[in-house]
């Protein structure tokens, strides 16, 4: 697995999206860009390469899954790997991520071990 | 307030600290509070609706919430600057979250508000029920913090 891909962090905390780079940093991956919104994701998305999403699913502006369905829907970014976070593993929330193309979800609180499990599963271990 | 109500809340607290922050908080004896008054220096509080309606607050002291932020950002914090009042805040959220999977599996289905956070010694905590609150006392190496729980089941 290639630990130079460049990862999206979308969250509104800032601390979260610390919090999530700290654990990115101690299993590897360095190369990390944030946005507090999918808002300001889906303009980082357009305007750089990206190769992973990673994506809290209460936002104001754009949630992480209207962020997901846009990514989807887009030609250019459609195939971009995403990964969900939620607060909660609410069926109904699961079940709508899938249906709108999501890789993965993980539950807050995840370990960094999780978070490595649920990349290498999106990833492959290459 | 059900005694059903504390055991989830408690549970959570420990495993959302322990996986966020490496931080294994030791909890007291629960106790009713009848005021307002909050037992910390800083407090996140988040509404709960659903099968059962109320509030629930963390509320940190200074020590142990510097100490629970640093482990969650890897990185030394000595005050209580934004990222504190942020991470206290998403703790609260993250608490709230566990302890509600834990109570829909209990046949309670509850769902939550945004999480504000107050900060300032003897700040208030109203409860959306106003009260009386279940304290749950929790103790780590670096000092106290509280989970101040009102919640009653819809009749």
């Amino acid at each position: 697995m290639d630990k130079n891909i460049k990862i999206l962090i979308v969250d509104d905390f800032a601390t979260m999206r610390k919090v999530i780079r700290n654990i990115l940093k101690q299993i590897g991956f360095e190369n990390i860009v944030e946005a507090e919104d999918g808002a300001i994701a889906l303009r980082a998305l357009k305007s750089q390469q990206i190769d992973f999403v990673i994506a809290d699913w209460n936002m104001p502006n754009m949630t992480g899954l209207e962020l997901l369905k846009a990514v989807r829907a887009d030609a250019d970014l459609a195939k971009t790997p995403f990964l969900m976070v939620t607060a909660e593993a609410l069926q109904e929330n699961v079940i709508a991520a899938v249906k709108a193309g999501v890789n993965n979800y993980i539950v807050k609180p995840f370990t960094a071990e999780t978070l490595n499990e649920k990349i290498v599963k999106i990833l492959g271990t290459d | 307030m059900k005694a059903a109500f504390i055991n989830p809340f408690l549970e959570a607290t420990v495993e959302v600290l322990k996986t966020m922050a490496f931080v294994e908080p030791t909890p007291g004896k629960p106790y009713l509070k009848n005021d307002n008054v909050a037992k910390g220096d800083i407090s996140g509080i988040i509404g709960l609706t659903g099968d059962a309606r109320g509030s629930l607050a963390l509320s940190f002291s200074e020590g142990a919430i510097l100490k629970i932020v640093s482990n969650m950002l890897g990185e030394a914090i000595t005050d209580m600057n934004g990222d504190i009042k942020d991470a206290v805040g998403e703790l609260t959220n993250m608490v709230s979250g566990v302890a509600r999977k834990k109570l829909e599996a209990a046949g309670y289905s509850i769902t939550a508000a945004i999480p504000t956070v107050v900060s300032g010694r003897n700040h208030s905590i109203l409860h959306v029920m106003g009260g009386p609150s279940i304290i749950i006392p929790f103790n780590t190496d670096s000092g106290a913090f509280v989970v101040d729980v009102c919640l009653a089941r819809k009749e």
